[in-house]
């Protein structure tokens, strides 16, 4: 349609179909394939996990055989056996995502401000932050328990130096856990703080300067503040897949006092073929996970900063 | 404005501000050196302007002054009190940014705040709404600066600033961003805060009616060297270089030889091609050799046929009238005379308009007390400014 003719619509009113209604119908038709995509691969399931998380034992029926029914018995018979799992995963998520911040911030700012202007160094160090994904995440992981393990560099190391007492070991703790869903997911950390520090413009910490705030407080004031946004995006990117994760916790911790929540409804799942148990840690999972980050997003008011 | 008198900005703690003094400044940024050799004394409690083209270097003496860069060279102090080598954060001086740089995350009371909160100062909600009186955006104190129009936040830059009392207060070209009539408006409003309260102002520019209306002193600024430095009418009547006369308004420059010195009457004699001209010994900078003779357009006037000149004017001609331009208050002619370029003549509309047409032949008289002499070695367009380049 030419311009002439759409603008004698809109100015005239009487064509059949606004420009309006229009440019609605184009919107749904760019939604369409994401809208279908999401039907098919995530709605559905989530409804089919839902159902499954209240079947019920086939009377007299083979293991792994379940038939519908509505029984919610099976989250309190599930939480009340595995809540600790439930609890640890989210203090292991949560020590991850403070690790990721404490070491991802500083690469972020030297990245995105102090590399200002030099543009074959940023993206080199941006190259450096995301080339560990060229290698597949178990590669990696099992590359961490190599590292950690009892005849490995670092434990030998930390026990010349008395850091560690002579019989303790590394692998199978917490710490190895905690040190691998770090590693994994620092990038996701680094990379939102790196966009929202390069956004920020060096002038207003000029004027910090001028206004009488020494260069930390500068950072507080200014630079934090409007960081937040990085902050919030890559605290939540490293939280949520953290407190599902199963990899890191059977690969290098193994130990019971290790076990996470992904890893307990893996077994559920594949191993003891108990699928009413695993759908509903996974619902509970789900949901605790929504209310977390529903909450830290409305504590931390990020939304009228941008 | 009447919500100033009120306010006891300028009135209850005013510190009249603190002299600023250069001495030997230099900056340099690898090859490049943006100030040279650089010695300036601004008094207290005056409204100084440093005023030039881009590049000049008067946007680096600034920030060397805030403390954002530090000189090469050369020791800057402010109330007597040496302050080179010292940080942005320890000195009492204040900027209003050519960007106005205004804390995005914050309100616009908070962004007033912010320096204040630094320092501990006392009653510092009662200085926030004191300040955002003086600039009439009191009741915008809960808005982000984002919400709020070009001027509004240059005016908040301004209470940011102000707020503070500093010893000294430096504008990075505040009003570049702002439209002509709104930019009028604030020049006055400046002036009228600085003379309120009483503050060392010193203003960066490359407008130079701004600098004019303005500033007590002005500096004009090339190449990292002070020009000239006076109040804005000495330097428009008595241009010292090629480069003020026609950076600071219009001025018809031609080049010309001494050739004769009356000594008693004070004057000097000037073969321009063939004519005398004389120029007063006392506003000529050299007495003998090449120099550039000039007149501002305003000073000159057109005489058409046998018209006679004034008694003692020097008179230029004939040429012919190439333009005319009718600008309501005035007319602005441009004559062509052969050999020796183009001259603008301003001629007050006392009579009704244009009274002389394009292609009329004339010549150029005007009185010898405005002429001036400049050193014959410079360019007789230094400093012109193309009006297409203004930015």
């Amino acid at each position: 349609m030419s311009i002439t003719a759409a603008l004698g619509d809109s100015v005239a009113g009487v064509s059949a179909e606004p420009p309006r209604r229009r440019a609605r119908r184009a919107h749904l038709f760019l939604l369409g394939p994401g809208v279908v995509y999401l039907l098919l691969f995530f709605v559905v399931p989530v409804g089919a996990l839902l159902a499954t998380s209240l079947y019920v034992p086939v009377p007299g029926g083979d293991v792994g055989e379940y038939q519908p029914a509505f029984h919610w018995q099976n989250y309190v018979d599930s939480l009340t056996q595995f809540w600790p799992a439930l609890l640890r995963s989210f203090w292991f998520a949560f020590l991850a995502t403070v690790a990721a911040l404490v070491i991802g911030y500083p690469m972020a700012y030297v990245i995105a401000v102090r590399a200002r202007g030099r543009r074959l160094l940023q993206g080199l160090l941006l190259v450096l932050v995301v080339a560990p994904f060229f290698t597949s995440f178990i590669l990696r992981t099992i590359a961490w328990k190599q590292i950690l393990a009892d005849d490995a560099f670092v434990v030998t190391a930390l026990h010349f130096l008395h850091l560690l007492p002579a019989d303790a070991r590394l692998t199978a703790t917490p710490f190895a856990v905690v040190s691998g869903l770090t590693y994994n997911f620092l990038p996701f950390m680094v990379l939102p703080i790196f966009a929202a520090l390069e956004r920020l413009d060096s002038r207003l910490l000029e004027a910090g300067a001028d206004l009488y705030a020494s260069p930390a407080t500068t950072f507080r004031t200014v630079t934090w503040p409007l960081s937040m946004p990085g902050v919030v995006a890559g605290t939540l990117l490293v939280f949520i897949p953290a407190a599902g994760d199963y990899v890191n916790a059977s690969l290098l911790g193994n130990n019971t006092n290790t076990t996470m929540i992904g890893q307990v409804i893996d077994a559920r799942f594949f191993k003891v073929l108990d699928y009413p148990t695993a759908a509903s840690l996974s619902v509970v999972l789900m949901v605790a996970i929504l209310v977390l980050v529903g909450v830290y997003v409305r504590r931390s008011g990020t939304e009228d900063l941008l | 404005m009447t919500s100033t008198s009120t306010a006891p900005a300028g009135t209850a703690d005013a510190t009249g501000g603190a002299a600023l003094e250069l001495t030997g400044v230099t900056k340099a940024f690898g090859q490049f050196v943006a100030v040279d050799d650089l010695t300036l004394a601004v008094p207290s409690g005056s409204f100084f302007a440093l005023l030039g083209p881009s590049g000049c270097g008067k946007t680096t003496t600034l920030r060397m002054v805030a403390g954002l860069e530090q000189p090469s060279a050369g020791t800057i102090t402010l109330g007597g009190q040496d302050v080179t080598g010292t940080r942005a954060h320890q000195r009492p001086v204040n900027t209003v940014f050519q960007s106005y740089a205004l804390f995005p995350h914050l309100t616009v009371g908070e962004n007033v705040a912010f320096g204040l909160k630094r320092s501990r100062a006392k009653d510092v909600a009662a200085r926030v709404a004191d300040g955002l009186d003086l600039v009439e955006l009191g009741h915008l104190a809960d808005r982000k600066p984002s919400q709020l129009s070009g001027g509004q936040q240059q005016r908040v830059a301004l209470a940011r600033a102000l707020v503070n009392r500093p010893a000294l207060l430096l504008l990075d070209e505040p009003l570049g961003a702002l439209d002509l009539k709104l930019r009028r408006q604030m020049q006055l409003e400046l002036k009228r805060i600085q003379t309120e309260v009483g503050l060392t102002f010193v203003h960066v520019t490359h407008d130079q009616e701004e600098a004019m209306t303005m500033a007590d002193t002005v500096a004009v600024m090339n190449h990292g060297r002070i020009e000239q430095l006076g109040s804005p009418a000495d330097l428009y009547e008595l241009p010292r270089t090629a480069f003020v006369a026609n950076f600071l308004g219009q001025s018809n420059l031609v080049a010309g030889t001494v050739t004769e010195r009356l000594t008693k009457r004070g004057l000097l004699g000037v073969d321009v091609r063939g004519t005398r001209v004389l120029v007063p010994t006392e506003r000529a900078v050299s007495s003998d050799g090449a120099v550039l003779v000039g007149a501002r357009p305003e000073k000159m006037r057109l005489l058409v046929g046998d018209q006679a000149p004034g008694r003692g004017d020097n008179v230029l001609g004939p040429g012919t009238v190439t333009d005319v331009s009718f600008m309501g208050v005035s007319t602005q002619y441009q004559v062509e005379i052969p050999g020796l370029g183009t001259f603008g003549v301003f001629a007050q509309n006392l009579l009704g308009g244009a009274t002389v047409t394009v292609g009329t032949s004339v010549r150029l008289a005007w009185a010898v007390d405005f002429t001036f002499g400049l050193d014959g070695a410079q360019a007789r367009d230094d400093g012109a400014v193309d009006l297409d380049d203004e930015p």
